[in-house]
């Protein structure tokens, strides 16, 4: 690259695509023009984070014993099966705290259902099988899951923690099937260069009728 | 939040928040204002979908007595159609439907084939008589002809083909992976980011000064622009930069607010204001859509389902002679995006699954999860809005920003032309999810104003400094030359008079090209 092709991009931090530098991948380098301020990539604000090295820039509150209750709720909506493993054995928990402790008003309302509900789950388990969710076997944990899981038909006393447990349902099923495990779970197909792409093939075409 | 079309959208520092850089919503108003600060402006996030207006899209006062005529015709802006579709690379079908215009000098390229649902749309609508054909998008199905193009374009300008050539031939055809939303690393998409700005560097005729904030145009004793006063928001310093030619692009509502708050002895309104037009006629796009099951899609046989990840098909307005006689309780049309089908997972899959499940958990979510991917279609209306006199933007006298900008203030009303084009929209696409032999996801809503999106929320604020071919009703003449001082013009969409369903960008692009011409040959002729 030319210094004065590499003068005429300093101060383009905050656009600072990497593709802009066409002709050649590298990255100026502050040995090229010591004397030029250097290519400092992505301002590295929250709004122009450094998409090559995703970081989180906020700590990670749930607690240790929360995060138990978690993983057991986690597993409980997606256990491991015949074709991919369980939420908990691809970060699903992690996945989930880092979530709600985002410092977006959004969240932090999230936050707050999920310390509830999992505070609540915890509290229903001591009171019907005296242990907390975590050490529930499979069936004593479905029975209490069965009266949250699906809001519109949970009894009134239920309605708050059925709220809860369809967050921690999307929110596990985002964290799942996003992984490489969830994605081969449901058979997608795609995100390959193709030289061209062929549309449906014939199964699928005689699948709709369309053949 | 801080990325609000999510962590590895192409935009960085923008959004429908600006930190440190307010506006305000008149009572009564509701409008979102969305903005990029950075290079390439809006270009880096947009859904590459680049219709041409069509004839009756210039002329739409003539045709029912509302809204303004454009100063110029489509067939005046046709080459430059033409010629931006050449130069960024447009897939787009073949043949023209009524206001609905394709190249006639092979400036577009031939489109994908089409998905699944894509057919299945195309089966359902067919009956319904509604037409499903290639959508017009700005991605690359082939590569560029870099020998072809670059002399055609630019004829008796050897610099400008040779950079041209050069960035054609950098560019590769869609690969058919990595989304478009997150910039493309081989450029077969169009964002100026990657398709203009680089070869414009390559002339060594461009200055890129980045992180710098215009706050006002300054003039001469004898009203023509000197150029502008801006700020370093790096050293948060005034600096100015001289120009014998001043040309404001700063996305629609940014340029009128330059132009208000360029405020002198000569221009105390603003400059170019003496009408009180700027920031009048403020439009956006009419949104509405709704999203169904299709049963038909339920355990397809696993295939690539992403194409370019843009629209293949799409349904471009059809009921213009229905409008004519009088049958719709709206003016103007709307084109329909719809998509569906075995996506790569994101953020979201499976939100509402337990509606179509009963709630499950366990073992039998994910039996669920694998009946149910890939069958969901979603279908969105884009339609036009006429202008009115209580959608525009102003000056709020008692905000400014963090660079001491007075800031904008919007005022914002849908008329019934609109909220019941949004209720045609969603009764019609309930006819097809339902033809399709699926289920509406919820009750189908009769009341348009409930399920219009808000004003600015499809983020296609054009108009504001209108152009005409009267300088008491416009602003800028039909060359988007300001009528009042000869060396200042607009080339973003804030000269446009109506807002067709037509993605705005091509036309923006096009105009500006237009603009340039007309720059150049004024210069020649020592007009400015």
């Amino acid at each position: 690259m030319e210094r004065r092709d590499l003068l005429k991009r300093v101060g383009m931090t905050a656009a600072a695509l990497p593709i802009l530098s066409h002709g050649t991948s590298k990255v100026p380098t502050q040995s090229v023009a010591p004397q030029a301020p250097a290519w400092i990539g992505p301002a590295g604000t929250p709004s122009d984070p450094d998409l090559v090295r995703p970081k989180t820039p906020w700590e990670k509150v749930l607690t240790a014993s929360e995060m138990t209750t978690l993983t057991a709720l986690c597993d409980a909506i997606i256990p491991a099966d015949e074709k991919s493993p369980a939420a908990s054995q691809v970060g699903v928990p992690e996945f989930i705290n880092e979530w709600a402790s985002a410092p977006y008003d959004y969240q932090r309302g999230g936050l707050v259902q999920i310390r509830g509900g999992l505070a609540w789950l915890n509290t229903e388990a001591i009171r019907r099988f005296t242990k907390p969710f975590a050490q529930l076997s499979e069936s004593e944990r479905n029975l209490i899951c069965d009266d949250i899981c699906f809001e519109p038909k949970a009894k009134s006393e239920f309605k708050a923690a059925a709220k809860f447990f369809d967050l921690i349902r999307d929110l596990a099923a985002t964290g799942f099937y996003t992984t490489r495990e969830g994605m081969k779970d449901l058979q997608y197909i795609g995100n390959i260069p193709l030289q061209k792409f062929d549309g449906p093939p014939p199964a699928v075409l005689k699948h709709l009728g369309l053949a | 939040a801080d990325k609000p079309f999510g962590f590895y959208d192409a935009t960085v520092d923008g959004g429908w928040r600006v930190p440190g850089e307010p506006y305000t919503v008149a009572p009564g108003s509701d409008f979102m204002w969305w903005r990029a600060r950075m290079l390439g402006g809006r270009t880096n996030h947009w859904g590459r979908i680049a219709p041409r207006m069509g004839p009756y899209d210039f002329k739409p006062r003539s045709r029912d007595g509302l809204g303004v005529d454009w100063p110029l015709t489509y067939e005046e802006l046709e080459p430059y159609y033409d010629k931006t579709e050449a130069l960024i690379g447009v897939y787009a079908h073949d043949q023209s439907l009524e206001n609905t215009p394709v190249s006639r000098n092979g400036t577009q390229m031939a489109p994908p084939k089409p998905r699944a649902f894509d057919l299945l749309t195309k089966k359902t609508c067919g009956p319904l008589g509604i037409p499903v054909i290639p959508a017009p998008i700005a991605v690359l199905t082939q590569k560029q002809d870099a020998d072809r193009w670059p002399a055609k374009l630019f004829p008796g300008n050897p610099l400008a083909q040779r950079v041209v050539r050069d960035a054609m031939r950098e560019r590769q055809a869609c690969f058919y992976a990595t989304g478009c939303g997150r910039g493309c690393a081989i450029k077969a998409n169009f964002q100026s980011t990657t398709v203009l700005i680089p070869p414009a560097m390559a002339t060594n005729n461009l200055t890129v000064v980045t992180n710098a904030m215009v706050r006002e145009v300054t003039v001469d004793g004898r009203g023509r622009a000197t150029g502008v006063n801006y700020i370093d928001k790096t050293t948060r310093t005034d600096q100015h930069a001289r120009a014998r030619i001043v040309v404001l692009a700063a996305s629609a509502c940014e340029t009128s607010r330059i132009m208000l708050n360029s405020k002198s002895s000569l221009f105390p309104n603003g400059i170019s204001n003496g009408t009180g037009l700027v920031g009048k006629g403020l439009m956006d796009t009419v949104g509405a859509g709704i999203g169904g099951q299709i049963p038909a899609l339920e355990n397809l046989p696993p295939h690539n389902n992403e194409g370019t990840t843009r629209l293949h098909l799409y349904t471009p307005w059809w009921l213009y002679k229905e409008q004519a006689a009088g049958k719709l309780d709206f003016a103007r049309g709307y084109h329909v995006e719809f998509g569906g089908g075995r996506d790569m997972p994101d953020a979201g899959i499976f939100w509402g699954l337990e509606n179509y499940t009963n709630g499950a958990y366990g073992k039998r979510f994910k039996e669920e999860a694998r009946r149910y991917y890939g069958s969901f279609v979603y279908f969105d209306g884009r339609g036009e809005m006429i202008p009115n006199d209580d959608s525009y933007c102003d000056l709020d006298p008692t905000v400014v920003d963090q660079w001491g900008i007075p800031v904008l203030r919007f005022h914002w009303k849908w008329s019934s032309h609109e909220t019941n084009q949004a209720a045609h929209m969603v009764k019609t696409f309930a006819q097809i999810i339902e033809g399709m032999g699926g289920k509406v996801g919820g009750a189908v809503e009769k009341d348009g104003s409930k399920v219009i999106a808000k004003g600015g929320q499809i983020i296609h604020e054009v108009g504001t400094v209108r152009m005409g071919d009267n300088p008491r009703t416009s602003v800028l003449n039909a060359h988007c030359q300001s009528w009042d001082v000869k060396n200042l013009f607009v080339a973003d969409g804030a000269p446009f008079v109506s807002n067709a369903d037509k993605n705005p960008t091509i036309s923006i692009l096009a105009l500006a090209w237009r603009t340039t011409d007309h720059i150049l040959a004024e210069l020649k002729r020592g007009a400015i």
